[in-house]
């Protein structure tokens, strides 16, 4: 049932671009959304009957062995939203058919992409949609074909190119090492291995690879130019799940299911994990630029994930996911303001900015909530997640670690009120007097998206018995 | 197996001089010629469909797209060739001397390579796995060749457009 994910995008692509090219052009847009609300309904609801008869045409023709944990489902129904908004952007800024219709075509490449990489158990699949996602990607980046798109582009592509080799390299190491390429068959082979020097440069390798697709620091070099020079509707999706499910998903997946969650893999991953909070988030205060601080931020909120992950209990597991959650749906939303003031004030530069509140209440209230949510102030989504992390960190005894998350989050707090004060409060910028709020294809994701930040954070108490603590089930799911 | 580090060897210098290169053409044709190394590798360790797959994609097709797109580029003048040409003398004026200790070193370290081409072993097994067990990756394959086309319609299409 689940291969339909990968399948259905890359059908509609097929379809799309075989017959009747004029009328597809017009049913590219109404396509896409389709398919991701789907992908929403499906991740929240995945145990209803009636999805194995819409796609029992798939499991007929093709065998893929994929699975769905608790995980699974979270990333699904991240990127489920995540590339709705996206679409719904790409329908009102790309005025262009043809343009949108590629643009739209290749969103369905990384949708199949992203999906693959959450659905497969075998690593060399699993380095197959990998390439997907992050060739389409590239593309996408470079859509708008000025210098810093390319430049972006090529950053990504250099950086992702070392990656992929090591991540190749390990796992040709372990193929020799094990004998095959599935989770489980290299899982059993580690176990009875004792970590020879063979398997360290295996899953040091893979771990380099991962950290450089995640954009973690001191990997972080493609990060801020391609997310800041990327198309806004190219900007959400990756902040929102390109790096999480290529980069942060890969690690926890591969480090549940096939390394385990061995002792010098978390020490490795806690120091990267603070080390990114802190160092991204005194980067972000010196940023000048709307989307370049929010790049760094995300660097430094991927930070809280790998932490939360690293201390590798359940509770901190549990805290990574939920903060996955919440960090994709605050960040593409901030992502979704930045391109709303960039459309209506023809500036990111936070200098020339100041006091749009008063012009633009929605998109200015909307980026007060997902800043809070993002330094984690209560009763925001944000808060919740990031208090797991720093509970469990504490439970663990890593006291140290839990103290940096706390004042990560007061330095999150310092860029974002920065941030909040430059662009969106004080008095208004002289020339800007005639500026409207943005167009409704901006406005309606943003307030979605708030929605979302808020509901969340406030049925908390709902949400962490139905969904969190089952997330955190993930060796049984 | 002598053979074998030979040819890996050539490998290795034919990537350098690909990546080493200063025109864009030569280094399309460079990978082209790894691509053919890499395959007689592949011949040579027992995997034929692989050599054929990376002829026939790498060395054949890829090879197409990236001279095809070059070929949309803009050339150098006149005086700029010229002047490539020289700083090219100038950087390679060693390389014969190198070749010349590199042949020395393998004859007299008896370096005699073994010519005679391994039999293939049957290509049905080899199919068989691709379809029923590597399914989902020739899935992944052919959804990255799309992006690959997609990828010259959107960055190349309007550069055709203008050159004409």
């Amino acid at each position: 049932m689940y291969s339909a994910l990968v399948l259905a995008p890359f059908f509609c692509v097929l379809l799309l671009n075989m017959f009747f090219r004029g009328v597809m052009k017009k049913l590219a847009f109404g396509l896409a959304l389709l398919l991701s609300l789907t992908q929403i309904v499906f991740a929240i609801f995945p145990q209803t009957y009636n999805w194995a008869k819409f796609t029992y045409i798939f499991s007929n023709f093709f065998k893929f062995d994929f699975v769905a944990d608790n995980i699974s489902r979270v990333l699904l129904l991240c990127i489920g939203i995540v590339l709705s908004v996206t679409v719904i952007l790409a329908r009102g800024m790309i005025k262009e058919e043809e343009r949108r219709f590629n643009f739209i075509n290749l969103l369905l490449i990384v949708l199949a992409g992203l999906n693959g990489v959450v659905l497969v158990k075998d690593i060399f699949s699993l380095y197959v949609f990998l390439e997907i996602a992050g060739v389409g990607s590239f593309i996408l980046i470079a859509f708008d074909k000025d210098m810093l798109a390319f430049e972006g582009a090529f950053k990504y592509i250099a950086l992702s190119a070392v990656a992929s080799i090591m991540i190749l390299i390990s796992i040709a190491l372990l193929l020799l090492f094990s004998g095959g390429t599935s989770f489980s068959q290299i899982n059993v082979a580690l176990k009875y291995s004792a970590y020879g020097p063979l398997v360290m440069v295996a899953m040091g390798a893979f771990l380099c690879g991962i950290f450089i697709k995640s954009g973690l620091m001191p990997f972080h070099g493609w990060l801020p130019d391609a997310y800041s020079a990327a198309p806004a509707p190219v900007s959400v999706l990756l902040a929102g799940v390109v790096t999480k499910t290529v980069g942060v998903y890969a690690l926890i997946r591969i480090a549940i299911s096939v390394f385990g969650l061995y002792q010098p893999v978390q020490n490795a991953l806690m120091l990267i994990g603070a080390f990114s909070i802190i160092f991204a988030a005194l980067a972000a205060l010196g940023q000048s630029d709307f989307k370049r601080m929010l790049s760094f931020s995300s660097i430094s909120q991927v930070g809280y994930i790998i932490l939360g992950f690293g201390c590798g209990t359940t509770l901190g597991i549990a805290g990574a996911l939920f903060h996955l959650f919440n960090h994709a749906i605050f960040k593409s939303l901030l992502f979704v303001n930045a391109a709303t003031v960039e459309s209506q004030t023809g500036t990111r530069d936070m200098e020339k900015l100041g006091g749009l509140t008063a012009r633009m209440p929605v998109t200015g209230l909307t980026s007060v909530l997902a800043s809070l949510s993002t330094a984690g102030i209560p009763p925001l989504a944000g808060f919740w997640s990031k208090l797991i992390i720093i509970i469990a960190l504490w439970l663990s005894g890593n006291y140290i670690y839990a103290v940096i998350a706390v004042l990560g989050s007061v330095l999150t707090l310092a860029y974002f009120l920065s941030l909040q004060r430059n662009v969106f409060f004080g008095k208004l910028r002289e020339g800007f007097s005639s500026i409207k709020e943005g167009p409704l294809y901006f406005t309606i994701p943003a307030v979605l998206l708030a929605v979302i930040t808020v509901g969340v954070g406030i049925a908390f108490p709902y949400i962490l018995n139905t969904f969190i603590l089952p997330v955190s089930n993930i060796f049984g799911g | 197996m002598q053979l074998n580090i030979f040819i890996m060897i050539v490998l290795v210098i034919a990537s350098i001089w690909t990546v080493m290169t200063r025109s864009l053409l030569r280094a399309g044709i460079g990978l082209a010629l790894v691509s053919v190394i890499l395959a007689i590798v592949m011949f040579r360790l027992n995997s034929p469909l692989a050599a054929v797959f990376e002829l026939s994609v790498c060395a054949g097709l890829i090879s197409v797209l990236f001279v095809s797109v070059i070929s949309l580029t803009q050339p150098y003048s006149q005086q700029e060739i010229a002047d490539r040409m020289k700083s090219m003398f100038t950087r390679f004026k060693y390389l014969p001397i190198i070749v010349v200790i590199v042949g020395l070193v393998m004859f007299f370290m008896k370096f005699r390579p073994d010519l005679t081409l391994p039999v293939p072993q049957a290509e049905g097994d080899v199919r068989n796995i691709l379809w029923n067990f590597r399914q989902i990756d020739l899935i992944g394959q052919v959804i990255i060749l799309l992006c690959g086309v997609f990828a010259v319609v959107v960055l190349f299409k309007e550069i055709r457009k203008n050159a004409r």
